[in-house]
C-alpha cells in the first residue's frame, strides 16, 4: 500500500502569549490552549491532498508525546487522515529521539513520503526531519513550497534565504514544509463525529525498540531582554528629525 | 581537552557568506579554541583563501567534489561527518542552509544539536531562544556528547580579517545520489541584501498590492536600505519569499529598521528584536508594534512615506 506518514506535535497554540514560570523552570502550559503545530497541519494537508490525487493510498498521522496528545491526533483523524499512531511516553524526547521512534515507525509502515513541519513553533529546533533522514539514509527536502510527485521521485521547491531552489529526490524522502506550501482544510462538525471510530493506536517506545538517552538539560527558562520604551512623533517631518538625530540619516 | 571546532562554511562558490565569520565570532567566545573552517566546493581555492583571512581562524580545510557546486545537505552532511572525529563542536549559521545541513550531521554522529545559539555561556553551555523568542533558555550539553551547533548570526558581530590561517586538502567521500540539484531563481536585485544591511524598510499586509511595494523600494533606494516584509505581504504576492522577516523567515539585526503598514505579530518581532532603532508607521495607535518601536508616528503610510521620501530628498 502507499502510505505517507505525517509527523505532529502537539505544541501551545500559536496565538498564546507564553509566560516563564517564575522560578524559571520552564514555561507555562497548565490550562493553556494547546494545538496541532500549525507547519504539521500543513504537512498533512498535504498528504492528504496527494491522496486525493490517487498518489497516494493511507495517510497515517504519528506523534510521540504524553497521553494528553490524543486530541490533536483526532483533529488529524477528523481533517482526514485514515488512522494514528500514538507513541505515547512522558518523558521529553529530544530531536535525535523523536527521530529514531520516526525512524522505528518507517520501518513498521513503509512510507513512500514523510512529511513533517519544518520546525515546531515551541521549541523551534528544526532538526527532527533532517534528523529522520539521516537516520533512514535516505534524502531529504526542508522548506518546501511545492512538492510534485512523478513515478519514484518527488521533485521539491524550497524556500531557502536566496529565493527558491529546486531539488529532485529519490523515495522514499523526508519532506519538510514551509508555511506557503498550502492552506490546511478546515475541520467540519461531521468529520469529527467520524474521526471517532478511526483507529488510532498506542504504541510504546520499548515496543518500537527506542531507549532515549538524554544529552542536554535545560537548566534555565528566562523572557527575553525587553527593549526600552520608544517616542512617538506626531508627523514626517519630525520623524525624520528623530532619525537625523540619531545618526541613522 | 581544549575545544576543538570545526566551522562548515557557507558560500556561493565565490564568496565565503559573512554568516560564516559570524560563526567564527561565536566560536572565538569559548575558551582556548581552536577553529577550523571547513570548505565543500566543486572549487574550493577562492573561498578557502578568504576563510583563511578571518581573524580566529587556525586551519581552513577544503574538500572538492563536482557535486558541491550545489549545497546539498544529502552530499555534504557524510563529508562533515567523516572529518568530524577529532572535533567537539561543529558549528554552522542558522541560515536555511545551516538549518538544512546540520541536524543531518548531528544525526549522523548521534550526538545532540543546539539550534540558534545566542549566546556562549562555556563550552557545553549554551543560549538558544524559543517560542519565536519569547523565552531563553540555557541548555547544558552532558556527558562530553559532541556539539553540534547552528548559530543564531543576528547575535554576533562578524569577526574581521588579518589571519593567514594554513590551507590543507581532504579528500571527498563517494556522496549518494539520490539527491540532485535542480534550480534556483535567486532574485537578482542591486539593494543591499536583507540579512546583512545596515538599514531596512519592511512592509506589510496594508501596502494592499504588488505596486504599492514599489513605493517602498524607492524609498529603501533612497536610504541605501533593504527591503523586507511581512509573512502576510508575502502570502499575498506583494513581495518575494526572500524578504520575509520573522520567526520562518529572516532574523535580521540592522542598525535601523522601519516597519510599514506591520501589525507587529509575535512571528514579525522576533525576526527584528536585535534591531538597533525599530522605526513604526502605523495608522492603529493600538497596534503591538508600538510596544518595541524606539520611534512610532501613527498615521496613514500611504500618506506619510511620500512625505518622507521628499523631506528625504
Ligand atoms: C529539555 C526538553 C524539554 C521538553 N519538554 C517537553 C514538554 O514539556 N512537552 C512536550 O511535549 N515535549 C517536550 N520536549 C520534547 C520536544 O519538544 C520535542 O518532541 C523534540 O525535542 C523535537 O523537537 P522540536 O519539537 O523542536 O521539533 P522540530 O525538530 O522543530 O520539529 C520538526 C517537525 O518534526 C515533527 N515532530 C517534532 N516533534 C514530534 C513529536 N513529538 N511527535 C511527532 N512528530 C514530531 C513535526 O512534524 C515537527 O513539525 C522536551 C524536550 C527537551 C529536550
Ligand atoms: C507558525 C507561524 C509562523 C509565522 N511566521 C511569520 C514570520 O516569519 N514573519 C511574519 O511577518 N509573520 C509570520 N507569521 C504571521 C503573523 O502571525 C502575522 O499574521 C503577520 O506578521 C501579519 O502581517 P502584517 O503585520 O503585514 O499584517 P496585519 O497583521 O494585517 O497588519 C497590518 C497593519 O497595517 C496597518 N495599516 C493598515 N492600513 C494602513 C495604512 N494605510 N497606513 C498605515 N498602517 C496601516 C494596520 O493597522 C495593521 O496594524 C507567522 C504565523 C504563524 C502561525
Amino acid at each position: 500500500m502507499k502510505r505517507i506518514l505525517v509527523g505532529i506535535k502537539r505544541v501551545v497554540d500559536y496565538n498564546v502569549r507564553i509566560r516563564i514560570k517564575p522560578d524559571g523552570s520552564g514555561v507555562v502550559t497548565e490550562g493553556v490552549k494547546m494545538s496541532v503545530n500549525p507547519f504539521d497541519e500543513i504537512a498533512l494537508e498535504e498528504a492528504l491532498r496527494i491522496k486525493e490525487r490517487g498518489a497516494a493510498e493511507e495517510v497515517i498521522v504519528a506523534t510521540v508525546g504524553p497521553a494528553d496528545c490524543q486530541p490533536q491526533l483526532r483533529t488529524c483523524l477528523a481533517m482526514g487522515a485514515d488512522r494514528a499512531l500514538h507513541v505515547q511516553t512522558d518523558t521529553p524526547l529530544e530531536p535525535l529521539a523523536t527521530a529514531r521512534v520516526l525512524r522505528a515507525l518507517t520501518e513498521r509502515e513503509q512510507p513512500f513520503l514523510v512529511l513533517l513541519g519544518k520546525q515546531a513553533i515551541d521549541d523551534d529546533n528544526g532538526q527532527t526531519g533532517q534528523m529522520l533522514a539521516a537516520l533512514w539514509e535516505r534524502p531529504q527536502a526542508t522548506f518546501a513550497s511545492k512538492v510534485e510527485l512523478s513515478e519514484g521521485k518527488a521533485r521539491v521547491t524550497r524556500e531557502i534565504d536566496a529565493g527558491l531552489e529546486t531539488i529532485e529526490v529519490d523515495l522514499p524522502a523526508v519532506v519538510t514544509v514551509d508555511l506557503r506550501l498550502n492552506e490546511p482544510r478546515y475541520v467540519k462538525l461531521p468529520d469529527i463525529m467520524k474521526a471517532k471510530k478511526k483507529p488510532l493506536e498506542t504504541l510504546t517506545l520499548e515496543a518500537l525498540g527506542v531507549t532515549p538517552r538524554a544529552q542536554l538539560k535545560t537548566p534555565r527558562y528566562a523572557p527575553p531582554a525587553q527593549r526600552h520604551k520608544g517616542v512617538r512623533v506626531k508627523d514626517a517631518a519630525e520623524l525624520v528629525a528623530a532619525l537625523k538625530q540619531k545618526g541613522l540619516l | 581537552m581544549s575545544p576543538n571546532i570545526l566551522i562548515v562554511a557557507e558560500h556561493n562558490g565565490r564568496t565565503l557568506s559573512v554568516a560564516t565569520a559570524k560563526c567564527v565570532a561565536c566560536a572565538a567566545t569559548i575558551p582556548d579554541a581552536h577553529i577550523t573552517v571547513v570548505v565543500c566546493a566543486a572549487n574550493a581555492a577562492a573561498v578557502a583563501a578568504q576563510a583563511a583571512a578571518v581573524s580566529g581562524v587556525h586551519r581552513v580545510v577544503t574538500v572538492e567534489h563536482p557535486i558541491h557546486e550545489h549545497p546539498l545537505a544529502a552530499a555534504i552532511a557524510p563529508q562533515i561527518a567523516a572529518l568530524a572525529g577529532p572535533y567537539s563542536h561543529v558549528l554552522g549559521p542558522s541560515s536555511t542552509f545551516g538549518k538544512d545541513l546540520m541536524p543531518r550531521i548531528a544525526a549522523l554522529l548521534e550526538t545532540v544539536q543546539v539550534s540558534d545559539i545566542m549566546a556562549v555561556e562555556s563550552a557545553t553551555r549554551f543560549r538558544r531562544p524559543i517560542y519565536a523568542g519569547n523565552a531563553v533558555i540555557t541548555v547544558e550539553v552532558l556527558d562530553g556528547a559532541k556539539v553540534v551547533g547552528t548559530v543564531r548570526t543576528a547575535s554576533f558581530q562578524a569577526a574581521g580579517t588579518g589571519a593567514q590561517a594554513p590551507i590543507e586538502a581532504a579528500s571527498p567521500v563517494a556522496p549518494p545520489t539520490h539527491t540532485r540539484f535542480v534550480s534556483v531563481s535567486a532574485a537578482k536585485s542591486d539593494r543591499p541584501d536583507l540579512q546583512t544591511a545596515g538599514k531596512v524598510v519592511s512592509g506589510g499586509r496594508a501596502l494592499g498590492s504588488a505596486e504599492s511595494f514599489q513605493m517602498l523600494y524607492r524609498f529603501a533606494d533612497k536610504l541605501h536600505a533593504a527591503v523586507g516584509a511581512s509573512r502576510a505581504a508575502v502570502d499575498a504576492g506583494y513581495a518575494p519569499n526572500e524578504l520575509q522577516v520573522g520567526q520562518t523567515g529572516k532574523i535580521i539585526a540592522p542598525e535601523l529598521y522601519i516597519a510599514i503598514g506591520i501589525s507587529g505579530a509575535i512571528q514579525h518581532l522576533t525576526g527584528i528584536k536585535d534591531a538597533r532603532t525599530i522605526v513604526a508607521i502605523n495608522k492603529d495607535p493600538e497596534a503591538p508594534i508600538f510596544e518595541v518601536a524606539d520611534i512610532g508616528l501613527v498615521g496613514d503610510l500611504f500618506e506619510i512615506v511620500p512625505q518622507l521620501e521628499q523631506l528625504i530628498g
